[in-house]
């Protein structure tokens, strides 16, 4: 391979060889080389080489038909929930790992085959393909450019203004039809990046146990997702409005809480925040129960949850907006409202 | 009866009948006051509160105060319960070596009997969460698809999708969770250690802890059943692509070297 032929070339034999070359490179140091002379492979030179070449091609080939045999085998004899062990993947499925090595192989034989053939028993002389450059001759462009102004000067662009002018302003008129279409694509968001299922009255759901959240549940340190009640997990909406309307539940000592209006907007500690990264929308909900701090796993947004989420690092340009909770006649936890402003992302028209 | 009602006036009948009613009282309160059967269970157990009481003043009272107060160096341990000091000490979490981030999970140094006394001693210090027993915490029977649900809500945002853990802020992070036994991983549900929120009974009932500790030792672990092979430490698209980026990638462009490379020549003879 190359690693053999670079000393080769220093030897003398090989520079007596290349003589008229070495003569012009003293008459002029920049001339161009030329091509190295071709020099053989074994296999051109001695039959027995390759025709060993000609085996080794063939036994690819042979085993790659072989993999294919065992695909088919493989699909037939193994169960689809067979899992065996298997240095180092561990427990794997025997199905798949049999499918895949032997499709793997048979495909890769016939590449390695075919690889091995081309450089081993094809010809392998160097051809050069000279450059030519790709400009027209200069008749041609005379041509061309004639023909250009000919054509300028028959049309009276220039003199009859009224045509032109209409040209322009149809031009210019038919790209509409394309952005009224546009338009069209889907119905406009009207509201629902600022309205959540949330509202007066509604309580908040246990997403663990689907039960109604009583104050008493949640402790100091805990942490719940809640959802609004009406939601079930089967509804066709249900992706759509979750992800708008996810709750975070966590409860802090009250004197803990530095945030005025977090406090009022809590029941005895309880507070209730969205759990959708104002930064791009990732669920967010890394609470770190000691420091009350909420990291978003996508880029190191970090909310301070005792002080009214605050950002205090990461891109999020928005606090996590807080629901209002309180407490309904039959001791659960309710909402006492929507989010007072749009949970997520922030967008072009949010204000 | 005659008899007894012809001596109701004999000048011992006050001291009789006094007599009796003080062994009636008596013995109507030895059958009926609690007392007995606690007595029985409490020496045992105050034996188990006294012995802990001396491993933590040896062990944890520099920094949690001789009575479980707490000091700047270590928090207060009453009303955690004895579920988090089998936790915490059980994993070898404590006693912590050194101040940091996170106390990491290292060597146990204590026998199961001595954390058990240690863990009776602070369970007497207030109520907190008690240590489950092992009907409570075997997976044997839970729900796995139940507990993959409630795993991928409560638990992988820090936990990874198949326990593998993650960072959190300054340098702290949610561990692994191979190889750690059923019980603490009920108890670190139970009682939120370090940074890790509690999942109490009242949000997340006993069963569902099964559920989820079932689904856990399902996908993680060296015996977890892997259909795909290489899991690349499950860690997810990031370790996934990079693995295709690097190796897939470079192998791709090793081979199409190799392929464009001069062919083998015959040696000058």
């Amino acid at each position: 391979m190359s690693s053999q032929e670079i000393p080769e070339e220093n030897l003398p034999e090989e520079q007596g060889a290349a003589h008229d070359a070495v003569d012009k490179a003293h008459a002029d140091p920049f001339a161009d080389p030329g091509l190295p002379a071709h020099r053989p492979r074994i296999q051109d030179l001695d039959e027995r080489a390759a025709k060993r070449s000609e085996r080794t091609v063939a036994t690819m080939f042979l085993l790659s038909m072989l993999a294919t045999v065992g695909f088919i085998a493989s699909y037939v004899i193994f169960p689809v929930d067979k899992i065996v062990f298997i240095f180092p993947f561990g427990h794997v499925s025997a199905l798949n790992f049999s499918l895949g090595l032997t499709l793997g192989l048979a495909l890769f034989l016939i590449g390695a085959g075919a690889v091995h053939w081309a450089r081993t028993l094809m010809s392998d002389v160097e051809v050069a393909d000279e450059r030519h450059p790709i400009e027209a001759t200069p008749e041609v462009k005379a041509k061309v450019l004639a023909d250009f102004a000919d054509g300028a000067r028959e049309s009276a662009l220039g003199r009859r203004k009224l045509i032109r002018n209409t040209m322009f302003g149809a031009l210019a008129l038919v790209p509409l039809s394309g952005v009224v279409l546009l338009r069209d694509l889907g119905p406009l968001p009207e509201k629902k990046l600022r309205k959540t299922l949330w509202a007066k009255g509604k309580q908040l759901v246990n997403m663990n146990t689907m039960e109604p959240l009583r104050p008493e549940d949640v402790v100091v340190g805990s942490l719940t997702f809640a959802m609004p009640e009406g939601l079930e997990e089967h509804d066709e909406d249900f992706q759509t409005q979750i992800a708008k309307a996810a709750l975070m539940i966590i409860r802090i000592e009250p004197d803990d809480i530095k945030d005025k209006r977090e406090r009022e907007w809590a029941h005895e500690g309880i507070v209730a925040f969205s759990k959708i990264c104002t930064h791009v929308g990732c669920p967010i909900s890394l609470y770190e129960q000691q420091t009350h701090h909420v990291l978003c796993p996508c880029h190191q947004s970090t909310f301070d949850l005792s002080d009214g989420a605050r950002v205090i690092f990461g891109p999020a340009g928005h606090p996590l907006p807080q629901l209002r909770i309180g407490v309904n006649s039959e001791g659960n936890l309710e909402a006492l409202g929507d989010f007072e402003e749009p949970v997520g992302p922030a967008f072009w028209e949010r204000g | 009866m005659k008899k007894l009602s012809a001596r109701r006036r004999h000048p011992l009948a006050a001291v009789v009948v006094l007599l009796l009613a003080l062994a009636a009282t008596g013995g109507l309160y030895a059958a009926f006051a609690p007392a007995s059967k606690a007595q029985a269970d409490d020496t045992a157990q105050s034996l188990a509160i006294d012995e802990g009481k001396k491993l933590y003043s040896v062990g944890c009272a520099s920094c949690h105060g001789t009575g479980g107060q707490g000091t700047t160096d270590g928090p207060q341990l009453v009303g955690v319960g004895s579920a988090a000091v089998d936790f915490q000490v059980g994993t070898g979490r404590m006693p912590a070596q050194q101040p940091g981030a996170q106390v990491p999970k290292k060597k146990v140094i204590y026998s199961q009997a001595e954390i058990d006394q240690l863990a009776a001693y602070v369970a007497s210090l207030g109520a907190g969460p008690v240590v489950p027993t092992k009907s409570q915490v075997s997976p044997e029977g839970a729900d796995i698809a139940k507990g993959g649900d409630l795993f991928r809500t409560n638990c992988a945002q820090c936990h990874n999708f198949t326990g593998k853990g993650g960072a959190l802020t300054n340098g702290k992070y949610a561990p692994d969770l191979d190889g750690v036994s059923p019980k603490h991983i009920y108890e670190a549900m139970l009682t939120g250690p370090q940074s890790m929120p509690s999942f109490p009974d009242s949000t997340m009932p006993e069963k569902q802890k099964r559920d989820i500790i079932a689904y856990v030792k399902t996908v993680n672990g060296s015996e977890a059943e892997s259909p795909g092979g290489l899991s690349l430490g499950g860690l997810g698209p990031v370790s996934e692509g990079l693995f295709g980026w690097i190796f897939g990638l470079g192998g791709l462009i090793a081979v199409a070297i190799w392929v464009a490379a001069h062919t083998a020549k015959a040696k000058k003879s």
